[in-house]
């Protein structure tokens, strides 16, 4: 891993306070209607469709004008799965513009975004920082943080989504391997993280005890979150909670990780706005300061990361993300880390020390009240797990915890500090946001 | 199992050339004496770049975890479900792992860390790919 001193990624070690802790904001958030996937004929719940409501809503909820708006940050690279993938194969037809191609349809560049704010009256004119580039959510956030403690931006608006599409999700067809499929292809191994963190999960129960089913608590937990967060998917489209007797006899997709372990794909849009501290003052919305933002991306050094891999990275990650916001383990109130598999979330639980739990303790943890309205309200948001693969609801719940406004999720315990990020140990970024400009 | 057919490229050609020939070789990085698989272009393990070399391995190692696969995005292995993956480590360098199928080992009867050999399947005439067989 390169490392950089100031400037973003934060990859390095011994990196001190972060230069722009408490300097940058989160003044307004805002997300977009939730589909299990796009239909394929509702040209109001397309994917490009749901990002624009979605921007709209962030640029409302700060109580600014798109005329405010001098950054823009996205991330066009596919996310979710497309139907411009290359393997899918079958032909589609499109429409009248502005949807004559895959382009808002099931992935959105810039460009549209940008073309589409202007078309619906909201155009984002003096635009003088654009970054298309990001790679998900949990490095956009610390770039975007980044970008307006530098000065490069001074209202920040940035935007994701996850798209799905009809079909089998990602079929990997054909009888030859090539690329780095090669070496796992062959053998099974799917393109996901999936088998990655099921062989660590693995050697997790090997060296501390326990096994798949201890899981559970943690798993009901999410969707019980989730199914109170009414935007989410759950409570959306399927609004009832799921038993310990359907998790036990859930179907498994590779053993030991199951249908219930695996977040579901959803076609959904996020937007969230940064500015200076200075700026936010005196906006509408209490501001939600940036203490820290850190970013990893570990090489595998063999055909697979191991446990002791994964548990060096999250030590890492989470030394280096308190050290940037000048905070300890006892100053974070609210945690949400990803669980795009519920088999992996204990890394990050163990790595940070979340509520004192270290290395083996994760199974213990879940078994205690892990509710939000109990002592140790564990990832609040209720992740993808509790409200479908948007990657963001770890995002909203933090801004909303630290405002006051989750409703029936606030927790009843301390909420001025949040950490959350995205995505698994060996790739993510990471943010630190806290009522206070610094602890 | 019909597995996918790696399709050799200019820089693991030598790896697959010796698979061909029933042979495990992996590169060795002579600045940081560690072994490396799979085959990439520089030592994952060190910054001195060009001083990978090939060494045959013999081709002995262990079985850390067995997972076991229900349900497929790998279209050619719909029809094989439910089907092991072990992740093997290597005696001559545990850091080194590799995937297996552990054929003739029924599905939740993999011994966690019992001793595995390589074997060669052939795919196609005269090409070749690894697996890892439990040592009876």
């Amino acid at each position: 891993m390169t490392s950089s001193a100031g400037g973003f990624p934060r990859y390095a070690e011994g990196m001190g306070l972060w230069e722009h802790r408490g300097k940058v904001a989160v003044v307004g958030y805002g997300y977009s209607e939730i589909d299990r996937r796009w239909d394929g004929v509702s040209m109001d719940r397309t994917l490009g469709a749901f990002q624009l409501a979605a921007m709209q809503n962030a640029i409302e909820d700060a109580g600014l004008t798109a005329a405010d708006i001098d950054g823009f940050m996205c991330s066009e690279a596919m996310a979710g799965d497309s139907w411009a993938q290359e393997d899918r194969g079958d032909p589609r037809p499109y429409f009248d513009p502005p949807y004559d191609s895959e382009d808002g349809l099931s992935l959105t560049s810039a460009d549209w975004l940008i073309a589409g704010m202007a078309r619906e009256g909201t155009p984002l004119s003096n635009l003088q920082y654009i970054d298309r580039n990001q790679l998900a959510i949990g490095q956009e956030t610390g770039k975007a943080a980044q970008v307006v403690g530098d000065g490069q931006a001074n209202v920040l608006l940035m935007t994701y989504n996850m798209g799905n599409v009809p079909g089998r999700y990602k079929l990997e067809e054909g009888d030859y391997s090539e690329g780095a499929r090669k070496w796992s292809a062959p053998w099974g191994w799917m393109t996901s993280a999936m088998m990655q963190h099921a062989f660590v999960f693995m050697q997790y129960c090997t060296k501390y005890g326990g096994s798949h089913d201890d899981l559970a608590p943690f798993v009901l937990n999410q969707r019980r979150n989730g199914l109170l967060t009414p935007w989410g998917y759950y409570a959306q489209h399927e609004p009832y909670q799921i038993t310990l007797e359907d998790y036990l006899t859930q179907r498994y997709i590779c053993w030991p990780n199951g249908l219930l372990d695996s977040d579901r794909p959803v076609n959904h849009a996020f937007a969230m706005i940064f500015t200076t501290a200075e700026r936010a003052k005196d906006m509408k919305q209490k501001p939600i300061y940036v203490l820290s933002h850190v970013q990893a991306s570990h090489p595998t050094k063999s055909t697979m990361a191991t446990l002791e891999d994964h548990e060096a990275f999250t030590d890492s990650l989470a030394r280096r993300l308190y050290e940037g916001a000048g905070a300890r383990p006892e100053d974070l109130d609210i945690f949400n880390p990803y669980d795009g598999f519920a088999t992996f979330t204990q890394s990050y639980l163990e790595g940070f020390q979340w509520h004192g739990v270290k290395r083996g303790e994760a199974f213990d943890f879940y078994a205690g009240d892990i509710r939000v309205e109990g002592p140790h309200p564990f990832n609040s948001s209720g992740g993808n797990l509790g409200c479908g693969r948007t990657r963001t609801a770890m995002y909203t719940d933090s801004i909303e915890q630290l405002r006051g406004t989750a409703g029936a999720r606030q927790v009843t315990v301390r909420a001025e500090t949040a950490a959350m990020g995205q995505v698994t140990p060996g790739g993510n970024g990471h943010i630190f946001l806290s009522v206070h400009p610094q602890i | 199992m019909p597995k996918t057919i790696p399709v050799p490229d200019a820089l693991d050609k030598p790896f697959w050339d010796a698979v061909n020939e029933k042979r495990l070789v992996l590169q060795f990085c002579t600045a940081c004496e560690k072994l490396q698989y799979p085959i990439k272009a520089d030592c994952v393990h060190c910054d001195v770049k060009g001083q990978l070399e090939w060494k045959e391995v013999e081709g002995k190692g262990h079985i850390l975890e067995t997972l076991v696969v229900h349900d497929t995005r790998v279209v050619r292995l719909k029809g094989d479900v439910p089907f092991n993956v072990a992740i093997i480590s290597l005696d001559e360098d545990p850091d080194i792992n590799f995937l297996a199928n552990l054929p003739g080992t029924p599905v939740n009867e993999a011994p966690q860390g019992a001793a595995v050999e390589v074997v060669f399947e052939e795919l196609e005439p005269g090409r070749f790919i690894h697996d890892w067989k439990v040592v009876e």
